[in-house]
C-alpha cells in the first residue's frame, strides 16, 4: 500500500515518488476521479529526455483530455504499459497500479511548488 | 457556457486544437480542476440532490443546475444502460402546459411539426424555430388530451423557450395567453384547461423528471411501489399515459434519450424523492444502476441523437441537422416558415437550382475513426490538407470501441464512406462518413 503522506504533489494533480534517482509519476485519485473513465493513454518513449513543465504525455476519459506533464528533468526510464493496456488502473489504483511514468532526476533537488499531502488536500478542498 | 450544452470542459481542461501551441497549456490543468464545481454562483439543484450526495455522485454544471455528472463509473453506467437499465434525474429539464381549444394551433405556429393532429396519448419530437429559421430548442410534445399539450424543452434553453411562447402567443392568429405563474392546486394534468384561450404555462418548478432507460426498464417502472403497472400495458414507444403514483398524478411517457427502450415519469417535486426509491427497489433484481450527465451524453451520441448546444443552435437549420422531416408544411403558417421555404428554394441540401452560397451549407454527418484517439467537440475535420468542418460530438464509444463523433461536413463530402480526417490536437486521424445512429438497438 503507497503511503500517501510520503508522495510530493503539484497544482498540476500528479504525484511523485522518488527513489534515488528515479521519480515515480502518476495522477492523484481527485484527478482520475475528476477526468472520470480513463480510456486511453498516450504516454512517452523510453530514454527521451523531458524537462519540467513539459507535456509529456495525454490522458483521455470518456469526456475529457487531461495532460501529463513531466514534473522535473530527466530522462524516462519507465512507461506503465499495463496501465496503457488497461487505462482503467488509472481510476483504479492511481497510486499504485496506475502509475504512469518513470523519471531518472538529474538532481536530486526538488522542483519549487511541490505540496505535501495537507498542501494537496487544501488545494482540493478535500480531507485526508 | 453555451447554453444546454453538456460540459465537456468539466474537468482537467479539454484541449481544443486551437489551443495547441498555446504556451498556456499548463494552465488548463491547474486551473480548471479546482474550480470546477464553482463555475456558478447560483447553482440550482433538483430535489433530488441528497440522494444524489448519499450516492457519492460528482456534480457539474448543466445550464445552471448542478447535476450529477457520474456516480461512480461512467463506462459501468453506460454499459448498464445498454445491457439493464440506468435511472437517471433529469428534473432540470423545463416543462410548459400548453392548453385550451387553441393549444394546438397554436403549437403548430410556434413549433416546426404538426402539432394539432397528435394523437392524445402520443408524443412527437419537434423544433422550435426563430423566424431566420435557426433553431431555438428541440423538444418532445406530449399530447395529454384533446387540448392539452405538455412540452418538454431543454434545461439551458428554458428561458428563450418561455420568450419564444410568450411571444408567440400573442402573434399566433388565435387568441392566447402566457403565464409563468405555477398552476395553483394541480391534482390531475387536466386539471387546469384554459378555456377559450390558448395558455402556456412555464410548470418547470413544480415538476420532477426521472428517466429509467434500457432493455429491463419496463420490468422495473411496472414493478415499482406506487406505480399503477396496468399505465404500461400497451404503452407504445413514443406514447405517453397520465397515471398515478400513490395518489400523486403521474405522466408516464415511453420516451428517451439514450437509443434503448425506456420511461420518463414526471410527477409533482414533492414526490420525486420517493419515486426515485421506489424504482432504485424495484430495479435492484434487474441491474439498474443511477446514471449520469456522462453517461447520458455517449449514449446519446452513439444513438445519433443531437445535442443542442452542440449539433443544434440558433445558427443551424433544421435540414442541416437531418432534422427536416421534423417540420410540416402542411399547416398554416408557423414561425420559421418563410426562411426555411426560400432556403429550400435556394438548394440548402446542393439539389438542383443551388447557388454557390447556399449550397456550400454544412450538414450533419456521422464519422467513425479508428484506434481509441476520439475527435472532439470543436476540433477541425479536414479533407486532405483542406479544413472543411467541426466536430459538434466526439467520444471513444462505449459500446462499439472506437472513436465516433458527428460534425458539420460541406454536402460534397457528405457522402457516405467518404474518407476525411479530424485534427486530434495536432494529429489528423482519419475518420469515414457513416450513417446515423452509430449503434441501433435490437429490436
Amino acid at each position: 500500500m503507497t503511503d500517501l503522506n510520503a508522495l510530493h504533489y503539484t497544482p498540476e494533480h500528479e504525484w511523485i515518488s522518488i527513489e534515488g534517482d528515479v521519480a515515480t509519476i502518476g495522477i492523484t485519485d481527485y484527478a482520475a476521479e475528476q477526468l472520470g473513465d480513463v480510456v486511453f493513454l498516450e504516454l512517452p518513449e523510453i530514454d527521451s529526455a523531458v524537462t519540467a513543465g513539459q507535456v509529456v504525455g495525454e490522458i483521455e476519459s470518456t469526456k475529457s483530455v487531461g495532460e501529463l506533464f513531466a514534473p522535473m528533468d530527466g530522462d524516462i526510464v519507465g512507461v506503465n504499459e499495463a496501465a496503457v493496456d488497461d487505462p482503467s488502473l488509472v481510476n483504479s489504483e492511481p497510486f499504485a497500479g496506475g502509475w504512469l511514468i518513470k523519471v531518472r532526476v538529474a538532481t536530486s533537488e526538488l522542483p519549487a511548488g511541490l505540496l505535501d499531502r495537507a498542501g494537496y488536500a487544501a488545494l482540493t478542498g478535500g480531507s485526508l | 457556457m453555451t447554453e444546454g450544452e453538456f460540459p465537456t470542459t468539466l474537468v482537467v481542461g479539454t484541449v481544443p486544437s486551437a489551443t495547441l501551441a498555446s504556451a498556456d497549456r499548463r494552465t488548463l490543468m491547474t486551473d480548471s480542476l479546482p474550480t470546477a464545481s464553482a463555475a456558478t454562483p447560483e447553482p440550482r439543484f433538483t430535489p433530488l440532490r441528497g440522494i444524489h450526495e448519499s450516492l457519492g455522485a460528482t456534480f457539474t454544471d448543466f445550464g445552471g443546475w448542478q447535476m450529477p455528472v457520474r456516480y461512480a463509473s461512467d463506462l459501468a453506467e453506460h454499459r448498464a444502460v445498454r445491457e439493464a437499465a440506468g435511472i437517471f434525474d433529469i428534473s432540470h429539464m423545463a416543462e410548459f402546459l400548453v392548453t385550451g381549444t387553441g393549444a394546438g394551433q397554436l403549437l403548430d405556429y410556434a413549433l416546426g411539426g404538426k402539432l394539432s393532429t397528435l394523437a392524445v396519448g402520443r408524443a412527437k419530437y419537434s423544433l422550435l424555430l426563430a423566424d431566420d429559421g435557426g433553431i431555438i430548442d428541440d423538444v418532445i410534445v406530449y399530447c395529454l388530451g384533446p387540448e392539452w399539450y405538455l412540452v418538454i424543452a431543454n434545461a439551458g434553453n428554458r428561458e428563450a423557450v418561455a420568450a419564444a411562447f410568450a411571444e408567440r402567443v400573442s402573434r399566433a392568429p388565435i387568441a392566447a395567453a402566457f403565464s409563468t405563474a405555477p398552476i395553483e392546486g394541480v391534482h390531475t394534468f387536466g386539471g387546469v384547461v384554459g378555456g377559450d384561450l390558448a395558455r402556456v404555462e412555464d410548470v418547470s418548478d413544480s415538476f420532477s423528471l426521472i428517466a429509467v432507460q434500457g432493455p429491463r426498464a419496463g420490468e422495473i417502472v411496472a414493478g415499482a411501489a406506487g406505480v399503477d403497472a396496468g399505465a404500461l400495458t400497451d404503452l407504445g414507444y413514443y406514447a405517453a399515459a397520465q397515471t398515478t403514483f400513490d395518489d400523486s398524478p403521474m405522466l408516464l411517457a415511453r420516451t428517451g434519450y439514450t437509443g434503448e427502450d425506456g420511461y420518463e415519469l414526471l410527477v409533482p417535486n414533492a414526490r420525486a424523492v420517493e419515486l426515485w426509491a421506489a424504482l432504485t427497489e424495484a430495479g435492484a433484481a434487474f441491474g439498474l444502476v443511477p446514471a449520469g450527465l456522462a453517461a447520458r451524453d455517449t449514449l446519446r451520441l452513439e444513438a445519433g441523437m443531437p445535442l443542442y448546444g452542440h449539433e443544434l443552435s440558433r445558427g443551424v437549420l433544421p435540414a442541416q441537422a437531418g432534422l427536416g422531416r421534423t417540420v410540416s408544411f402542411d399547416k398554416p403558417d408557423f414561425v420559421g416558415r418563410e426562411a426555411l421555404e426560400a432556403a429550400a428554394a435556394g438548394g440548402s441540401d446542393g439539389a438542383a437550382g443551388s447557388t454557390p452560397e447556399t449550397a456550400a451549407r454544412p450538414v450533419l454527418v456521422g464519422l467513425v475513426a479508428e484506434g481509441r484517439r476520439a475527435g472532439r467537440a470543436g476540433y477541425a475535420v479536414f479533407d486532405g490538407e483542406t479544413p472543411v468542418g467541426e466536430v459538434t460530438s466526439g467520444a471513444l464509444s462505449p459500446t462499439l470501441g472506437h472513436p465516433i463523433a458527428m460534425a458539420f461536413v460541406p454536402p460534397s463530402l457528405a457522402g457516405e464512406g467518404t474518407v476525411l480526417s479530424i485534427d486530434v490536437r495536432g494529429t489528423k486521424v482519419p475518420a469515414t462518413v457513416t450513417a446515423l445512429p452509430f449503434y441501433r438497438r435490437k429490436k
